[in-house]
């Protein structure tokens, strides 16, 4: 390359890296590497227990995994904690698009989101199970109602802080050319507090998945049919340990799918493209 | 002053500006006048202080006079309309969520000026007209500064307002790209013959862009003068050159100097 070309100059302008420098600079190759050696960890230390009931193996619980996929029984009870997963996070969200419309138009209703929100926010959603079961019954409505709480307060929050936080000059901008009431808040304040927006979406979709495997777990005990959380709780009763491990690591995967897919790709498609990360 | 006699576009009469802050009542300019004809290039000029983004804000309607008022075409102006397009100082003012030409389009549709289909036809003309042709489709974020401020000069122009008022729109550009954006600015002027209100603080700016300049005195801002100039800084009758005897002017009385930039 273009080195002592300058008698001045004694140090590399450019020379390539080793392959093990590169390779250890791959973040996605070292953390392959570390998720290997966990699970070799795992095997060697359950094989030393050698107690299936207490600690099955990570080769049992790979095996369980693939049993509980092929015979469709992981999809089911998937399928099933996320269609009441979107049912609560569709109420949740319009509940919130009400509270930040009211906050947006009026003082009283910023005051009303606030206290709201500093008195909620820190409720665990789950504490609200018993009351949901007192008021709605063993039903689908009380986990929906717990949802719909993991929800609310953090999408409302961040949207209507988003909404504080756009630029006087964006809002002047707005209503210059002629930009009121609802087509204001559709073309000016949503699109510039997308960054807050979507961070509420996703503050509320990670409470909302986190809350309802729990549900579940309480849930199960009473009702026939279940999710993902219910599943957890069953295998258990029955012993089958393989499968609460292959439950629990479906929640793990459906968590990190929605977190890195789903928000990721429209992150992409938006934020990203407009240059507008935070 | 051509247009003596005929009627004013702009009438900004005996307007007193007042606004809050958390602790005081602040009153920004002290019943100013002044009158915009068409095709003027009215700058207003003063230091820091002395109301002139305040005032051009009123013009905008983003703020009522707590006394006198304000006429666009006889109409008093009472809320922020397509007629009086801003251009700001702020990079921000442009959509970042919209390419160059959704921009122009957005102002356009958004003020039901045009529908879409001859909005986007009037947005590419008067892209082309500050050379962005080329950047039509690309998102604020990857354009320069001087690029965003010929955007947001393209979408105010596209509007063709009755006035086009800029707030210190080359203030935030590193010196030689404002040289350029000012000598275009006149490019443009020569061409369409719109009719300007430019708030600035920079005398070099006010003498090369305006037609007109009202020198405004701050705390609260009053009017000190209003000068005609041909752009060119040329002598007076008196010996001196315009910007002189603008900044005798602005200091005569010990005001405090620091607050004009010799932009």
């Amino acid at each position: 390359m273009a080195e002592a070309t300058d008698p001045e100059f004694a140090g590399v302008v450019a020379k390539p890296l080793t392959a093990w420098e590169k390779l250890y600079g791959n973040a996605a190759l070292r953390k392959a590497v570390v998720l290997a050696a966990l699970a070799l960890a795992w095997e060697i230390g359950a094989r030393r227990i050698g107690n299936d009931l207490l600690f099955p193996t990570f080769s049992a619980t790979v095996v369980a995994f693939w049993e509980g996929l092929k015979s469709g029984v992981l999809f089911q009870r998937t399928g099933y904690s996320l269609r009441l997963l979107l049912e609560g996070y569709a109420v949740g969200l319009a509940c919130a698009a009400l509270l930040t419309a009211l906050a947006t138009a009026t003082r009283i209703g910023t005051d009303l989101l606030e206290t709201l929100t500093a008195m909620f926010n820190p409720l665990p959603s789950i504490a609200l199970l018993p009351l949901a079961l007192l008021w709605f019954g063993l039903g689908q409505l009380s986990l929906i109602f717990v949802l719909v709480h993991a929800v609310l307060w953090s999408v409302a929050l961040n949207t209507h802080s988003g909404f504080r936080g756009v630029s006087e000059t964006l809002r002047m901008v707005g209503r210059n050319y002629g930009l009121k009431g609802v087509r204001y808040v559709t073309q000016i304040l949503v699109p510039a507090a997308l960054p807050s927006i979507l961070t509420g979406l996703k503050i509320g979709w990670a409470f909302a998945w986190r809350t309802l495997i729990a549900a579940e777990l309480v849930f199960g005990v009473s009702t026939g049919s279940g999710g993902l959380g219910w599943y957890v709780f069953e295998n258990k009763n029955q012993l089958e340990t393989a499968n609460v491990f292959a439950g629990l690591f479906t929640v793990i995967l459906v968590g990190l799918l929605v977190e890195n897919l789903v928000f990721r790709t429209i992150e992409r498609a938006t934020l990203r493209r407009w240059g507008m990360e935070p | 002053m051509a247009s003596t006699g005929a009627e004013a576009l702009l009438e900004v009469r005996g307007v007193t500006l007042q606004y809050k802050t958390r602790a005081h009542l602040i009153t920004a300019t002290y019943r100013v006048d002044f009158r915009v004809f068409r095709s003027d290039r009215f700058v207003m000029l003063g230091p820091s202080g002395c109301g002139k983004s305040t005032l051009l804000k009123a013009v905008g309607g983003y703020l009522a006079p707590t006394e006198g008022e304000i006429r666009l075409a006889g109409e008093p102006v009472r809320k922020p309309g397509p007629d009086r397009a801003m251009v700001f100082q702020e990079f921000d003012q442009l959509l970042p969520w919209k390419t160059v030409k959704e921009n122009v389009v957005f102002a356009l549709v958004a003020s039901r000026t045009l529908r879409h289909k001859e909005a986007v036809d009037r947005a590419m003309q008067y892209i082309e007209k500050v050379g962005l042709t080329r950047f039509a489709d690309a998102y604020p974020h990857t354009l320069s500064g001087g690029m965003k401020q010929r955007v947001a000069i393209a979408r105010g122009m596209a509007m063709e307002p009755r006035i086009l008022l800029m707030d210190e729109p080359f203030a935030a550009l590193d010196a030689l790209t404002r040289r350029k954006m000012q000598e275009e600015l006149l490019q443009l002027w020569e061409e369409t013959r719109f009719t300007v209100l430019f708030v600035t603080h920079s005398i070099d700016e006010a003498v090369l862009l305006g037609n007109r300049i009202l020198l405004l005195s701050p705390h609260p801002g009053r009017v000190k003068a209003e000068l005609d100039s041909d752009g060119s800084d040329g002598v007076g009758p008196d010996g001196l050159r315009l910007s002189q005897r603008i900044r005798r002017m602005l200091f005569e009385g010990g005001l405090p100097e620091e607050a004009v930039a010799h932009g």
